[in-house]
Parts: C-alpha cells; sequence; structure tokens
C-alpha cells in the first residue's frame, strides 16, 4: 500500500510542482525513486517530526501541498500539537502520512503500533482522516485528496484487504459496500476489511449472511450510509486495527445513536483498551488480539445472538 | 538574498515613541483585561516598535500584500504588543484594542490570526513559531521574490527541545532569509533562566548550529535598526539577534520581577505605570527624540 501510494504521489508531484514530500529520516529504498525525480520537492527533515510538521505547516502557509511521511506514531502522536496548532488550526494543506497502521509493524514493538491514531486525529477539526483498504484504493484515494487538500491525515497499512480494483466505487466520503448481506452488518477500516470479508464467508455456511461495508473516510463520516446500512441489518459488528476506543467503533455508535437508527445488537472488534507486550506478525498479533476472522466470526454470532432475542 | 520586488512600505522611523505608545496600550490592555504577561510585552517592546516602525516591510491596506515580510510573534503570550503594534501601524482601529480578552473577542490572551488582520500566524504553545518560520522562509525563498521571515522567540521558550530541531533545520538549510530575535529578558515563569535551565553560553549555541549571531541592548533603538538593516547578517546563514532586554522594562516597579510575569496591573499601579510612560513620552519630545 505504501509503494502504491508513494507511485502515485510521484505521479502528482509531476502535474503539481506545488507538492513537496517530507520525510522524518523514513524510507529507504521507498523514496528513492520520489526523491531522485524531484528533488525539488523532497525534503529529509531528519529525525524531528515536531519540526518537519512545523515545517510542513509553514511551506503550506506559502503555497506548497505538503506531505509528510513516517511510521504511524511518529508522524501523529511525537508532533501532536504541531499538527493540531500549525496545521489544523491554520487550516494548512499539509497530509500527514503515516506508514504502518495497527500491527503492521507487529515484530517492531508497542512503540510502532499505531493503534489509538485515529480517534485521536479524528478529535482534530478541520482534518480529514483516511484507512484504505487495499493499495488500489489508496491510490484512488490519494488523487481524491489531493483535489481536495489538507489537513488531512492518511493511514497506511502493510497489509491488504484483497479486494479487485474498482476505482470508480471509491468516493472519498462514501462507504463502499463490498458485500451484500441483511442478517447482520459488518464495518471495517483499512485493511482488516479482508479479516471482515473472511469472517462473513464463514457466517455464510452457517446461513448468516452479512453486509460488509468499507469505511475507508473514517472523517467526514458518511452518516447517511452508516445509518442506511445499520437500519436494514439491526445488528452491528465495527472492526478496526485499533483501540475499540473513539476509532470506528466509537464514531458508528456516535452516528447510530444520533440519528435513532434501530440497533438490535452492536459489538466492536479491535484491540481492548490494552498495550500488547509481545510481538509477532500482523496476522498472529491479530489473532492474538482478537481481530481476525475466527474472532470477527464469533463476536459476530454472539451479537446475532443477541439481536434474535430483542428482535 | 534578493531584494523585495515592489515597493517596501514603511513608517515614518520614529520608532521610540512608537515603543511608548506599545507599552501605554499594553498596561492598559493588561489592566482592563485582568490578563497576565505585562512584563513579558513590556520587554520586547522596543523590539517590536522597531520592526513595526521601520524594518517589516509590511502593508495595512492590504494585509496579504504576497511580497510582505512574515512576522512571527512564537511567544505568544505576549500578544498584547502586536495587537497593539498592528493596530499603531494602521492595520485596525487602536480603539478595538480594548476588547483584549473579553467575552466572545477575537484578541485572545495568546496571539490568533482569525479575524484580526496583520497576524501571520497564532501561537500560544512555546516553541512553534520558529519551526513555521523556518518552513515560511524555506517555501518563499524557493519562490524568489525576497521576503524575510522574523520569529521573535523569548528566552525561556528556548528550553522547548522544538526550537532546536528548527535551528538546526534552518543552519543546515542555509536559510538567510529567516531572523530570529531573541527576547533575552533573563526571567521565565518561576525563576531566572539561570536559575531554571541555564541557556549560556548561549550565543555560542546559535553558532554551532551554523547561524549568524548578534548579541545588542534590546532596548537601544539605534543598535536595533542598524542591526535589523543589515540582515542577513552573514550570507549563506540565518540571523540570530540576540537582544538583552529587562522584562517589565518601562515601568520601574515591574522592572526585573518575575512577579509581572502573572500580575495584571490594577488600581494605584495602573495609574503609577501610565503616568511613568506618559512623563517618558514628554522626556522623548523634550530631547526631541520623537513625538510619543
Amino acid at each position: 500500500m505504501r509503494d502504491a501510494f508513494i507511485a502515485t504521489l510521484t505521479d502528482l508531484a509531476k502535474e503539481d510542482p506545488r507538492i513537496v514530500l517530507i520525510t522524518g529520516d523514513l524510507g529507504f529504498g521507498v523514496l528513492t525513486s520520489f526523491a531522485a525525480n524531484h528533488a525539488d520537492q523532497f525534503i529529509n527533515a531528519g529525525v524531528a517530526e515536531q519540526n518537519m510538521t512545523a515545517l510542513a505547516a509553514g511551506m503550506a502557509l506559502e503555497g506548497a501541498r505538503a506531505y509528510t511521511y513516517s511510521i504511524a506514531n511518529f508522524t501523529t502522536l511525537r508532533c501532536l500539537e504541531q499538527i493540531r496548532n500549525d496545521v489544523c488550526y491554520h487550516d494548512a494543506d499539509v497530509t500527514v502520512v503515516s506508514v504502518g497502521g495497527g500491527f503492521s509493524y507487529g515484530q517492531l514493538g508497542m512503540s510502532h503500533f499505531a493503534t489509538e491514531d485515529l480517534a485521536i486525529l479524528r478529535a482534530l477539526p478541520n482534518m480529514t482522516v483516511v484507512a484504505p483498504s487495499d493499495p488500489w484504493q489508496a491510490q484512488e484515494l490519494a488523487r481524491q485528496l489531493h483535489a481536495r487538500g489538507g489537513p488531512v491525515y492518511l493511514r497506511l497499512d502493510k497489509d491488504k484487504a484483497g479486494l479487485p480494483a474498482a476505482p470508480e466505487d471509491v468516493v472519498l466520503g462514501q462507504v463502499r459496500e463490498v458485500r451484500q448481506g441483511s442478517d447482520l452488518v459488518i464495518l471495517a477500516t483499512g485493511a482488516i476489511l479482508g479479516e471482515a470479508l473472511a469472517a462473513a464467508e464463514t457466517l455464510s455456511g452457517e446461513g448468516l449472511e452479512a453486509r460488509v461495508i468499507d469505511v475507508h473516510t473514517l472523517k467526514p463520516l458518511d452518516a447517511e450510509g452508516i445509518v442506511a446500512a445499520v437500519t436494514a441489518c439491526g445488528v452491528v459488528v465495527t472492526v478496526e486495527e485499533h483501540n475499540i476506543l473513539g476509532g470506528l467503533g466509537g464514531a458508528v455508535a456516535e452516528v447510530c445513536m444520533e440519528h435513532g437508527a434501530r440497533v438490535d445488537a452492536f459489538r466492536r472488534v479491535g484491540l481492548d483498551d490494552c498495550y500488547p507486550s509481545i510481538v509477532g506478525d500482523q496476522k498472529y498479533l491479530r489473532r492474538a488480539y482478537g481481530m481476525d476472522a475466527e474472532a470477527i466470526a464469533g463476536k459476530c454470532r454472539d451479537a446475532v445472538a443477541q439481536g434474535r432475542k430483542r428482535k | 538574498m534578493q531584494a523585495a520586488e515592489g515597493t517596501a512600505v514603511r513608517n515614518a522611523p520614529d520608532t521610540r515613541g512608537l515603543a511608548l505608545r506599545l507599552r501605554s496600550h499594553v498596561v492598559r490592555m493588561t489592566h482592563k483585561g485582568g490578563s497576565s504577561h505585562v512584563g513579558s510585552a513590556l520587554s520586547m517592546a522596543d523590539m517590536i516598535a522597531v520592526l513595526y516602525g521601520r524594518t517589516l516591510r509590511v502593508d495595512p491596506k492590504d494585509p496579504k500584500w504576497p511580497l510582505r515580510d512574515r512576522f512571527i510573534l512564537s511567544k505568544g503570550h505576549a500578544g498584547a504588543c502586536i495587537y497593539a503594534a498592528l493596530a499603531e501601524r494602521g492595520f485596525f482601529p487602536v480603539e478595538q484594542l480594548d476588547q483584549h480578552y473579553q467575552n466572545g473577542s477575537i484578541f485572545s490572551g495568546h496571539v490568533s490570526h482569525k479575524g484580526v488582520p496583520g497576524v501571520e500566524f497564532s501561537t500560544g504553545s512555546l516553541g512553534h513559531g520558529l519551526g513555521v518560520g523556518a518552513g515560511m522562509a524555506m517555501q518563499l525563498r524557493r519562490q524568489g521574490h525576497g521576503q524575510r521571515v522574523f520569529v521573535v522567540l523569548s528566552d525561556g521558550e528556548c528550553d522547548e527541545g522544538s526550537n532546536w530541531e528548527a535551528i538546526l533545520f534552518a543552519g543546515h538549510h542555509k536559510l538567510d532569509n529567516l531572523v530570529a530575535l531573541i527576547d533575552y529578558n533573563k526571567i521565565q515563569s518561576l525563576a531566572s533562566v539561570a536559575e531554571t535551565l541555564a541557556l549560556e553560553p548561549f550565543a555560542d549555541k546559535w553558532r554551532a548550529f551554523g547561524w549568524a549571531v548578534r548579541q545588542i541592548d534590546g532596548h537601544d533603538h539605534d543598535l536595533l535598526s542598524t542591526t535589523l538593516d543589515a540582515v542577513p547578517l552573514e550570507a549563506g546563514k540565518p540571523t540570530v539577534i540576540i537582544c538583552d532586554t529587562i522584562k517589565g522594562k518601562g515601568v520601574s516597579f515591574m522592572e526585573h520581577a518575575v512577579l509581572w510575569h502573572y500580575r495584571s496591573p490594577q488600581g494605584e499601579e495602573f495609574d503609577r505605570a501610565q503616568a511613568e510612560l506618559a512623563k517618558a513620552g514628554e522626556d522623548l519630545v523634550t530631547k526631541g527624540l520623537g513625538d510619543a
């Protein structure tokens, strides 16, 4: 997903000389081509994320279209106040790109797990928050985001959901139905959508047809699309490679409550408000922390059972 | 660095009188609003008067003039002085300064750009202005029209590590259209700078990071003017002017006192402060140095 995004940004940089990519000294081998072909549009700010972000804001206020780039927590939490005060308050055209959503860097330890970023970035006014599910989708959304302008938070996963490319079906700010069904709805954000789809196939074998919704844009949230799906299905399960607090699950709950959508059962799949102290690859950690396809299917069965009692 | 295109727009260089008017505004604004940081605003009043009265190429009739110099007050807590300077410079009526710190006002205690013509950037959390200024300087240099970026920082603010990231960056990238001014009044929030986190040898630190450094009396208008006229002090290097100042300068009982970082002048204190500033204005006229 990361390489696909950089390929698109390289194309965009050819068309738009205002683009500047600022890295916090990360991207060995990944940014090489961009740096070689667009030397004037590339800055390595060094291991200094606060300055990287302030710099991006200053350049953006003078007409640049700035992209900051690093591993998830470094480009967000390390410089959160620069994002809040310098970028968001000034509505500066800065796109904060984080590579390695969730457990993408699973063996590197908790410092490299991005498991609170969506909740925190979502809380910043003026910020658009996007977590693509596939590389082709990251490319399409990158183009749409560039047309829209910052402030943007773009969370890139290492994994991919594995859906066939259908860029014409992807609209920034709108949810996308990727599987039909009406016994329950599973809403997922990011590449973990693939686990949600696998869970839906398992459930189908048991006679439960799950509608699966890709929420690639977490903010602005497509309230209309979410309420329609929830209303049609009644049983709701959210899936995110992120703390269950404040991210997709929280956002969907807010929308359902505010719109008075009838919800017969609601479950959030995600990290249960803890810091993992073990490491492993992304698949391993999803399983260990209850957010792989099997765990998702389990939560769905549980939700459907509760929903039936209420009906 | 290239000369700026277009016409430089400046006031007559009556900067001493302007500095006294800024001080008087600041004392009145902090009195009326019951707000803090009068000492921090007074210490930099001469620097700001020379910047806004002489150095900065800005146009009050066209606050977003593309060829203007950029100014960022990184020590946003002294924002009252910037609002006063902008009003004196004609960006908005002086009467609006009475709204400072009031309910529903856009003139916040820490300087904010929203709705206030002439404020380039909002600050309040320390350690933000220099990095943003470096970004502006970098982008403006690419565009090649010769605008300069001036950033005023406090000494206590230099405790923030983000500044040193920006200092390292600006030196490395030879941003000679970037000028930092330090209001070195030697007093921070709870105690002196030396007692809190000593900055000395301060000038050497900047030099080591690749900056051209000048340390001057930050209340001497002739020195401030000639030094600011000479920026960049060295081609290919960002400039820092370390201004030795006195916290609370211009009001005898506020000078050198930690107390006036937070205390708001009330009652007799306010009257005495304004009387001292009025007397200083009369002295200026007597000496033929200004028209305050």
